[in-house]
């Protein structure tokens, strides 16, 4: 999609050039604060562009709709209850899913990241089954438990679990040996290990885990609601299709959208709180 | 098997604080890394273990520390034993505070910060390991090391990676802690100099046996200078194969 290109934040705006004159302080100040906003120019030009594209005939609106028609569309969808019903659906689905897949991930990782026995059992069935890809299993989830939220929640639950389970156990894996030998010398606990050195460790690598898993539950989410339902955001967009309401379908995008860079926002949230412990951590969202 | 090691690491009832007898150890069927090594450890005695890499210091501390099991011979020390390594090997996690009390039941922040101020560290309580320069860490690694009350603290090269100022006030510091805690150190060095303005005796190791025991009857605070200090040091120099000048 070329429109990417338009959301990605460029700093070649903001650079200024190094032979300007002094400035005064305070248009100093104020450029300071203006900065974060200089990213979203180029988007909102996008925007803009669009909607004249869309009033002047330059893009048929059949075939994609302006933004402004998007949002009045978005608005009366709110009003008349059909997105808020549709929306509740899909963020339950989403969430339910999520959640299984945390503690199904998280309790075989820690089976499998603290004891080799529970590795032998564990791993290697979790290895086979990640290499599959999780979509081709939906007819098989749909004969086993039906159309109804079952087979959807579970998909999601089965796809986000892996990025849960392959982060934590290779966290735990790899604490310094270094530490956890301190740890004997200092007399703690086989229970204090794991707990103040273990798990602290791996931490990090498990809010990694979540970030992927958040992703693909969305993506998982998209696709379950579109192979069969009856309600969500996807079935809404699918039954759009049916009717050419492209602009329905933008909307359901935009959620889509909207939900994706929320949650992301979330978890940065928790990743930043989680480590608070690691200095000059500048440039941490760089690597997403 | 694992038995073994706690069987055999007893605690002494009276004489000294460590004593080891004929400790043997081998990896694989390679040549021996300790060949019947004994060694006693008076209490309060500040011993210092001068060798060359690979002469098997490591492997004693390591045995001693009760992270290598004991296979051969016998290894007794108190129970009260705390290790200092090369690295701090604080919880970056934890606060420098609650790294010092890790592990010990009922003990508080107060006793925390009593024993970071001993080190020189009371000002910073609440720091983050890694915002520590590599003395504050060490200072602070000593600090969880003495809260322990030890009867044996092992420094396993303490100071190698600090630079060369920070690592004389270390020195000074170890001194003062040890003057005043009484308790016996094995200090594992490869500086000669830092050897013999510390210990009571230096022991040098060379191929898993004790080459040379020196005991350095000089009285604190020791100078470069003194020509005894200079004699001591040019044996030292010899034995590990340092010819002088």
């Amino acid at each position: 999609m070329s429109g990417t290109v338009f959301w990605s934040p460029t700093n070649s705006l903001t650079d200024t050039p190094a032979a300007e004159p002094a400035i005064n302080p305070r248009w100093k100040v104020v450029k300071q604060r203006l900065r974060p906003l200089v990213r979203y120019v180029s988007a909102v030009l996008f925007v803009v562009l669009w909607q004249v594209a869309c009033t002047t005939g330059l893009i048929s609106t059949r075939l994609v709709a302006s933004p402004f028609q998007i949002a009045s569309t978005g608005w009366s969808l709110m009003r008349d209850g059909t997105l808020p019903a549709n929306l509740g659906i899909s963020l339950l689905r989403a969430v339910s899913g999520l959640v299984l897949a945390l503690a199904a991930g998280i309790t075989l990782a820690l089976v499998s990241g603290l004891s080799r026995m529970g590795e032998d059992i564990v791993d290697a069935p979790i290895q086979i089954l990640r290499t599959l890809p999780v979509l081709a299993l939906a007819p098989l989830f749909i004969l086993w438990f039906g159309i109804g939220e079952t087979p959807k929640v579970l998909l999601i639950a089965l796809g986000s679990m892996f990025p849960i389970y392959l982060n934590l156990h290779k966290g735990i894996r790899s604490i310094d040996p270094k530490l956890v030998e301190m740890a004997r010398t200092l007399r703690l606990t086989r229970l204090q290990t794991i707990r103040d050195v273990i798990l602290p460790g791996a931490l990090p690598d498990l809010v990694v885990g979540i970030r992927f898993s958040v992703g693909i539950s969305w993506l998982l989410l998209v696709v379950a609601e579109q192979v069969n339902a009856d309600s969500g955001i996807g079935h809404m967009m699918m039954d759009a299709q049916d009717f050419l309401r492209t602009d329905i379908i933008l909307v359901g995008l935009v959620i889509y959208g909207f939900f994706g860079l929320v949650s992301d926002q979330a978890v940065r949230f928790l990743e930043s709180r989680v480590i608070a412990w690691r200095p000059a951590r500048q440039n941490q969202g760089g690597a997403a | 098997m694992n038995a073994i090691p706690q069987a055999s690491v007893r605690t002494p009832v009276t004489g000294p604080a460590v004593s080891v007898r004929d400790l043997t150890r081998r990896f694989g069927n390679g040549p021996a890394v300790l060949d019947r090594l004994s060694l006693d450890i008076a209490p309060g005695e500040f011993i210092a273990l001068l060798g060359r890499s690979g002469s098997g210091k490591s492997t004693l501390l390591r045995t001693l520390a009760g992270l290598d099991a004991v296979t051969q011979g016998s290894v007794m020390r108190p129970a009260e034993t705390s290790v200092v390594f090369q690295e701090s090997r604080l919880l970056p996690w934890k606060k420098v505070w609650q790294n010092v009390v890790l592990g010990q039941a009922g003990a508080t922040r107060d006793h925390a910060v009593a024993a970071l101020e001993e080190v020189g560290l009371g000002h910073r309580p609440d720091a983050w390991p890694l915002t520590l320069s590599g003395g504050e860490s060490q200072r602070a690694a000593l600090a969880r090391a003495l809260v322990r009350e030890p009867r044996f603290l092992m420094l396993d090269e303490p100071f190698a990676a600090l630079d060369a100022l920070t690592r004389l006030r270390m020195q000074d510091l170890v001194h003062g802690l040890w003057q005043r805690h009484g308790s016996a150190v094995l200090l594992v060095t490869h500086d000669v100099d830092e050897a013999l303005l510390l210990a009571n005796r230096v022991v040098v190791l060379d191929a898993g046996r004790i080459r040379m025991e020196l005991p350095v009857p000089l009285s604190y605070p020791r100078r470069h200078a003194d020509p005894r200090f200079e004699d001591l040091r040019t044996r030292l120099l010899r034995t590990l194969g340092v010819g002088d000048n």
